[in-house]
């Protein structure tokens, strides 16, 4: 991934699992020890939606995927938008594409400077 | 020990309102200390199930405001706030108060005010709980719900009218229920038919926006006996969470809240699943009847939709869920569908169901928040 787009940043834990998003402490009750950048990695759909009904900033239709990740034979998952209005399947192998503005700050009841709005898509393979 | 008794309740009409949260919870406050004959000035505790009066209607304060409202000074206030289960949490809170000898007399009020608000910004204001990674893609609930019932009904083969059926169930029990929002059937033509909101889910697999209010009172079962013969007891209760990151756990079909929730209230209560006659199950979304009638122990993992198509959860079933219409068709004002949820049980073991009415001496409400963040199980019999 080049310097000039953030990673997708997962966390590692001691026990060796890994979560997107990071957390203080991972599901072994320990802080992380490294991080990844998932935008490295392909991943398979476990389960996806078409939302037509979305709320204040966001584009319509929605389509949203849980996806799961194989990093060294570690599952992670994450959930975001699929790129494009297209269908996917569930077994289908997306990849990560960087977008600056997800949804639209300020268009819903969220305070904008509470948290970022740029991501990754998934876009299917 | 001394059971904790309910002897009183009320539930207002759901639907479209006039009324604001505070006209809401006052008058579902007033029906309950009506129904079980205890004035405003021995009520010691207060509490308030509500989610969002301040980003609904910008009304904060209310557990204060019902109190002037009620006359209930100087009783002990405070607002539960557990998303979608701020209802079972209230629960949760006015046992515990009754409980621990805090309290000998303690009333829940739960409400919400909705309808004023568009679908998109309801929507928007309930799916505030999501995490930032969640948000930011605009995931909202019925979107989790629809991620959830595809990967349901592909992993056990369970055709998508299994589904429609639980809409087409609750809203035929939702006819009888005079305080539902809705009291008209619906066939399974319909509901398959409807325009799709979060695939594959569709319109009549979701509850709508509501407003509305239910109470209840508790008092220590010896105290109980002084004001009524018609009580029941809550013989169990458990409070869990879940994973906030919904992606994060390990089965996406399984709500470990509910386990866990259900776990301790079976234990508390000394019953297994198999004892419950009645339930009132948080069919926010179709598909969460399905995974709370699992998780609940009621029927393998897989297996729930079966319990449907064969009509085990009729009103006139073996196992009847949601005799009062359930979410679906009662409606989900957030901070008042776990009162309501225990309203049900109540008239059901106290035999003032009305047309509902099932034989049943063991119920249990189950009620959930976010996506299964946050759920409450609570088990009651009669006395």
């Amino acid at each position: 991934m080049s310097d000039d787009v953030p990673a997708m940043e997962a966390y590692r834990y001691p026990d060796g699992s890994i979560t997107y998003p990071g957390h203080p402490v991972g599901p072994g009750g320990e802080e992380p020890v490294g991080t990844v950048d998932l935008s490295d990695y392909t991943a398979t759909v476990l389960t996806w939606t078409k939302s037509t009904a979305t709320p204040p900033g966001v584009r319509q239709p929605n389509t949203l995927a849980i996806v799961e990740f194989d990093v060294d034979g570690e599952p992670v998952r994450a959930i975001g938008q699929v790129t494009g209005e297209d269908d996917v399947d569930i077994g289908d192998e997306v990849r990560p594409v960087y977008c600056e503005e997800l949804r639209e700050p300020g268009a819903g009841i969220r305070e904008p400077a509470s948290q970022e709005w740029d991501g990754y898509r998934f876009e299917p393979r | 020990m001394d059971r904790v008794a309910i002897i009183g309740a009320s539930m207002t009409q759901f639907g479209q309102r006039d009324a604001w949260i505070r006209e809401l919870l006052a008058e579902a406050g007033q029906a309950a200390l009506a129904d079980a004959d205890v004035s405003p000035d021995e009520i010691e505790h207060l509490y308030v199930s509500n989610m969002a009066s301040g980003e609904f209607e910008g009304q904060t304060g209310v557990p204060n405001a019902l109190a002037h409202d009620l006359a209930a000074m100087p009783a002990y206030t405070a607002r539960i706030d557990q998303t979608s289960s701020s209802g079972g949490a209230g629960v949760y809170a006015a046992w515990q108060s009754v409980a621990s000898g805090a309290s000998d007399m303690t009333m829940l009020v739960g409400g919400e005010k909705m309808t004023h608000r568009s679908t998109a910004e309801a929507t928007d204001v309930i799916a505030s709980l999501t995490h930032p990674v969640e948000y930011k893609h605009g995931v909202t609930l019925p979107s989790f719900a629809g991620l959830t019932a595809r990967l349901y009904l592909d992993t056990y083969d369970a055709p998508r009218e299994s589904l429609g059926k639980v809409a087409v169930k609750n809203h035929k029990n939702g006819v009888d229920n005079p305080h539902a929002q809705f009291r008209k059937e619906v066939d399974l033509d319909t509901v398959m038919d409807s325009p799709i909101v979060a695939d594959p889910l569709r319109l009549y697999d979701f509850c709508p926006i509501t407003d509305g209010s239910a109470a209840l009172v508790f008092c220590p079962e010896s105290v109980a006996r002084e004001y009524t013969d018609d009580y029941a007891v809550i013989s169990g209760i458990g409070g869990a969470t879940d994973t906030h990151v919904v992606h994060e756990r390990a089965d996406p079909t399984t709500m470990g809240g509910v386990v866990n929730s259900s776990e301790i209230a079976y234990e508390m209560a000394d019953l297994e699943p198999d004892d419950i006659e009645v339930a009132e199950l948080h069919d926010m979304f179709t598909i969460l009847e399905f995974l709370q009638s699992e998780d609940l122990g009621f029927f393998e993992k897989g297996e729930g939709w079966k319990a449907v198509e064969e009509g085990v959860t009729d009103r006139d079933g073996d196992l009847p869920i949601n005799t009062s219409g359930g979410l679906k068709s009662k409606g989900h004002p957030l901070g008042a569908s776990g009162v309501a949820q225990v309203y049900e049980i109540y008239k059901q073991l106290i035999g003032d169901a009305g047309e509902r009415q099932v034989d049943a001496d063991v119920g249990l409400a189950c009620n959930v928040g976010g996506f299964g963040n946050c759920v409450t199980t609570t088990i009651m019999e009669s006395r």
